[in-house]
């Protein structure tokens, strides 16, 4: 088998391929950025906990309205945004840090939402929310991801400065009246619809790996913000392009392939990133300059 | 870094109380930091010092009492916060971190305009930084940290200066330095008012100062405020805490 047949020719005679690299691109494209800017504010977790927080939702969308784009979609972003606000609201009103009152609430949902689905749908739904199906994704789907993946880049480029600001000093923020808590909940906000966008192709539980991982190992190859999401864009992009092959070539299934890929890519980033990679560690010259 | 602020107004604190679940840090306190004045506030840990400089922000809601500005708005002051606050691990370069003192002028979205780039330079060397611009703030010592700080306040341009405890952990020759920033805002005129644990510093350094100790134990010049008697007081006065306390009914006129 030569490289082209290997590389190319899944893509160019299956369409079901073709579509599912769509929209792995559209997905890392829109939640790789995302993911950077949850890492560089130490929230690497919550993006895992609101994974989860949307799976209440989309089972009562897919309860209601059976698998609807529209309703599971709606019921998942939701839920997911609900959890985000009562955390908050917690945090804001008791002396509960954030992160605890995320768990929290993110295990009621997650507990919920596998109830729902259980007691009135199949183990096989219960897996396709877990896990996707990413390569039976429609044009609706298609649509959404890359209408969501569009909107987070124009957002995030409007709110780039305050959002920043915001994760490196809110009180200079404040201090200079800028408007910390709405770019605060428009972040949440994206999240949330980027995991929703995610969870059709890749399920609740895969959905944040795509978001977090390249994000992750992009810290070892770029030291400053926008080479850190350009870097973690590349990665999911190449992580969605080699893992739908592997998933083509072994019949593995497609979302943990996919996510696997960016696994690897974080642990050869884990050990040959230039950044404080460990062989970069381990190599480091005894020699020094003058000054 | 125009050199000529808008005239600073005057801040007064009318009875001002900051209380943490219902105990005071800042008790009954009354006086006024008059414009273009330099006053450093001193007092034992715990004499609110941090709380007083956050209400006089806005940041905490008075129990009691309040700050007044003069009809002035809080945009005219800037905040040196300890240390603790800013995340030093974050990816950005000294540049830009000092870049965000023209948030005034330019806000969310404009472009940062080339004499603007110049003045972020000229406040880098202000502070002996010049040739840092492009190194990553991560790589700084606490000193030089300090320094790319007060070439952010530099840039705002503000007539009203609050630092809190600037000078801690930071090495004799960077505190002279900085001391001598904080010396010219003086000679701008505009009102510089500095949390300081070090009394030496503040009998060389400042005309006048606040000694509280939750509350006011004595406010004046520097002189007369930081005697024996004055310091013993305060610290009794700290350390006095109970949490059965009375609630208390003090009227102030």
């Amino acid at each position: 088998m030569n490289a082209a047949a290997l590389l190319v020719q899944p893509f160019v005679e299956y369409g079901f391929m073709r579509r599912a690299l769509v929209a792995t691109l559209a997905l890392g494209l829109g939640s790789a950025p995302i993911g950077t800017l949850l890492v560089l504010r130490r929230m690497s977790l919550m993006g895992d906990a609101m994974g989860h927080a949307l799976l209440p939702g989309a089972a009562l969308g897919f309860l209601f309205a059976g698998f609807s784009l529209a309703a599971m979609s709606a019921g998942g972003f939701l839920a997911a945004l609900a959890v985000a606000l009562a955390a908050g609201f917690v945090t804001r009103v008791t002396s509960q840090r954030e992160d605890a009152s995320f768990a929290a609430f993110y295990l009621i949902a997650l507990a919920l939402g596998v109830l729902l689905v259980s007691t009135h749908g199949s183990s096989v739904d219960l897996m396709h929310m877990l896990f996707g199906t990413i390569l039976a994704v429609d044009d609706a789907a298609l649509m959404l991801m890359a209408g969501v993946a569009s909107a987070t880049l124009v957002v995030l480029a409007a709110i780039y400065r305050p959002l920043l600001v915001e994760c490196l000093d809110p009180g200079f923020l404040r201090n200079v009246g800028g408007p910390g808590s709405l770019v605060h909940g428009v972040f949440l906000v994206l999240t949330v619809a980027n995991l929703v966008a995610g969870f059709q192709a890749l399920g609740t539980l895969m959905a944040v790996g795509l978001m977090m991982l390249p994000a992750t190992a992009a810290r070892f190859w770029a030291t400053e913000v926008w080479s850190l999401a350009l870097v973690a864009a590349g990665m999911a992009l190449l992580s969605g392009f080699a893992g739908l092959l592997l998933s083509f070539h072994a019949q593995w299934p497609s979302g943990p392939a996919i996510v696997l890929v960016a696994g690897a890519a974080y642990l050869l980033s884990l050990v040959f990133g230039p950044n404080g990679g460990l062989l970069t560690r381990l190599l480091r010259p005894r020699s020094h300059r003058n000054a | 870094m125009s050199g000529t602020p808008i005239p600073p107004p005057a801040i007064r604190l009318n009875n001002l109380t900051v209380a943490y679940r219902g105990h005071p840090a800042v008790h009954h306190l009354s006086g006024e930091f008059t414009p273009s004045s330099l006053t450093a506030i001193v007092g034992p840990n715990g004499a609110g010092k941090t709380s007083l400089l956050a209400a006089i922000m806005g940041r905490i809601r008075p129990a009691e009492g309040g700050v007044s500005f003069d009809g002035a708005s809080r945009d005219r002051i800037a905040w040196l916060p300890q240390q603790a606050e800013i995340d030093r691990s974050f990816p950005i370069r000294v540049f830009d971190l000092v870049a965000l003192g023209h948030w005034g002028r330019l806000g969310c979205v404009k472009g940062i305009a080339a004499r603007q780039r110049d003045a972020v330079g000229a406040a880098l060397e202000a502070v002996g930084l010049g040739g840092f611009q492009r190194r990553g703030i991560a790589e700084l010592s606490a000193g030089q940290f300090q320094r790319v700080l007060f070439a952010r306040v530099l840039l705002q341009d503000a007539s009203v200066i609050l630092l809190d405890e600037p000078f801690n952990a930071i090495d004799a020759r960077t505190t002279a330095d900085l001391l001598a920033v904080v010396a010219r805002w003086h000679t701008e005129a505009r009102t510089v008012i500095v949390v300081l644990h070090d009394l030496e510093q503040v009998r060389l350094h400042f005309d006048r100062t606040l000694l509280m100790a939750r509350r006011c134990v004595a406010w004046g010049p520097t002189a007369e405020v930081l005697h024996a008697g004055n310091l013993f007081r305060a610290r009794q006065m700290a350390e006095a805490w109970d949490e059965d306390a009375p609630v208390c009914r003090e009227v102030v006129a």
